[in-house]
């Protein structure tokens, strides 16, 4: 049971896979302009990585190593294009608003990571808890980013006025600099930061 | 069996794949229904924004049923299609751009010397969403479409009741580069199209989208509309597209119909 639970937790702090791994860096900089852009793609990510973690660890006893890569990509290919399907049928307007990011998860180096260093290696059930605990690791990460950049960039919280407009009377000025890719970067450098000086033990050694 | 064996990776490789287009194939054919309702409603929604109807909150579907009147243009005369001889297939309600320009009676290809929005075929006719006050129409919401870098762009363009200013510009559909061409989704773009003249003083379609900024103390500013930045083939395909749909090919022969039917009224009044 403890096995479990850490492969769950530990991803969301002690090995987050973006701020210990710096993988997936692409879409955490892509959809968190808004809460809840950031929220869906999570979503969306955990998804994908836990099943195709559970299904490429059901087939892992019988599958060559010359074929692996692409029967892994064949799984999150799949797996990718029923997430799209599923946002377009139900939640249409969010799915316009990430465009190719959907798609794009297929190359989220999280999937395909956690597909060869766990997956491969260990039983259906418990590569799916990893799937889930990996995704959420990402999801932390994203919510974060996406509450910062949509709070100070437009004063809103999953589209709600939080702090009134300058505009509009009131006497928040947004910066927009929050809006524009490059302001996730720094967001995400100074969360490395911070959980590095909590957890020395992730900082690597020069 | 040995893993490594040519049949064994076989197997599981078809097996793999197998399975995977069982789960992919299903999905997309159970959820076809709902994606098409939300396209269909995505549809209404632009056309409400290109009338600037407000959306907010309100049943977008009764908005447009109680706002909104739909008529169906002959493109070639110009005139409205009476409401007996809608049938099946030609009824302004149910359609669709795509299929009708693809049908071998409603269809037409369009001869290539003339298709300067790359686009092949278009349908004789073409729905027309009015937003009325009383019997004046205020505004005329033309449907259009046209090749970008990648994929053909669907929107509308909204006219004011003198048929020569552009009161709002929606795209609904295009597949162009996000962040780039995509950008043709930006309300702050969409806004500088609003109050631009499409056509000048004699009548001949002028809107044009160049390269760059307009200057605003140009003449010609009223007519000219920003392109987008590094996105130069879809700034290509707008500005052709905008202008296949006004001229005589698209649009021109019933805004003309529009036009001298207003003088008309004028004159007897």
């Amino acid at each position: 049971m403890s096995k479990v639970k850490n492969v769950v937790l530990d991803p969301i702090f002690n090995n987050n896979p973006i701020l210990y791994q710096i993988l997936g860096i692409c879409s955490a900089l892509a959809v968190t302009s808004k809460l809840e852009t950031s929220l869906v793609m999570a979503l969306a990510v955990t998804f994908v990585v836990a099943f195709s973690n559970m299904a490429v660890s059901f087939i892992r006893n019988h599958v060559s190593s010359s074929i692996r890569i692409l029967i892994e990509m064949t799984i999150i290919a799949s797996l990718v294009i029923i997430a799209d399907q599923i946002l377009k049928a139900f939640a249409y307007d969010i799915s316009k608003q990430l465009s190719v990011y959907v798609g794009l998860i297929i190359t989220n180096c999280i999937v395909m990571g956690r597909a060869e260093a766990f997956a491969l290696k260990n039983p259906p059930l418990l590569s799916f808890m990893d799937g889930i605990g990996n995704g959420l690791g990402y999801a932390v990460v994203l919510i974060v980013v996406g509450f910062i950049r949509e709070l100070l960039g437009s004063g809103k919280l999953l589209g709600l006025q939080v702090l009134p407009l300058y505009t509009d009377g009131g006497w928040y000025v947004p910066n927009g600099l929050f809006l524009l890719s490059p302001s996730a970067f720094v967001i995400i450098g100074l969360l490395i930061w911070a959980v590095r000086t909590w957890k020395p033990e992730q900082v690597e050694e020069d | 069996m040995s893993n490594d064996s040519t049949k064994k990776m076989i197997i599981v490789a078809l097996g793999v794949c197998l399975v995977c287009s069982v789960f992919v194939s299903s999905a997309a054919v159970f959820l076809h229904g709902r994606q098409e309702d939300n396209k269909e409603l995505d549809k209404i929604k632009n056309i409400l924004i290109a009338g600037d109807l407000q959306t907010d909150g309100g049943d977008v579907q009764r908005i447009f049923k109680e706002k909104v009147d739909i008529g169906l243009a002959d493109l070639k005369t110009g005139a409205f299609l009476p409401k007996d001889q809608y049938s099946d297939k030609l009824n302004p309600n149910t359609f669709d751009i795509k299929s009708m320009a693809d049908d071998n009676e409603y269809g037409m290809s369009i001869p290539s010397q003339k298709d300067i929005a790359h686009i092949f075929r278009m349908p004789k006719y073409m729905p027309i969403y009015m937003i009325k006050t009383g019997q004046n129409v205020e505004k005329y919401i033309l449907p259009f479409y046209g090749k970008g870098l990648w994929s053909t762009m669907y929107g509308f363009m909204a006219l004011g009741s003198d048929l020569r200013t552009i009161e709002a510009l929606t795209f609904y559909e295009h597949g162009e580069t996000p962040g780039l061409g995509g950008e043709v989704d930006n309300p702050k773009w969409k806004a500088l199209w609003v109050g631009k003249k499409a056509f000048d003083e004699n009548g001949n379609v002028k809107i044009t989208v160049i390269k760059g900024r307009v200057d605003p103390s140009s003449p010609d500013a009223k007519y000219e509309v920003d392109g987008l930045s590094g996105a130069t083939l879809t700034t290509r395909g707008l500005d052709a597209m905008v202008k296949f749909w006004l001229s005589e090919n698209g649009y021109g022969r019933f805004i003309q119909q529009c036009k001298s039917q207003k003088e008309g009224i004028h004159e007897q009044g």
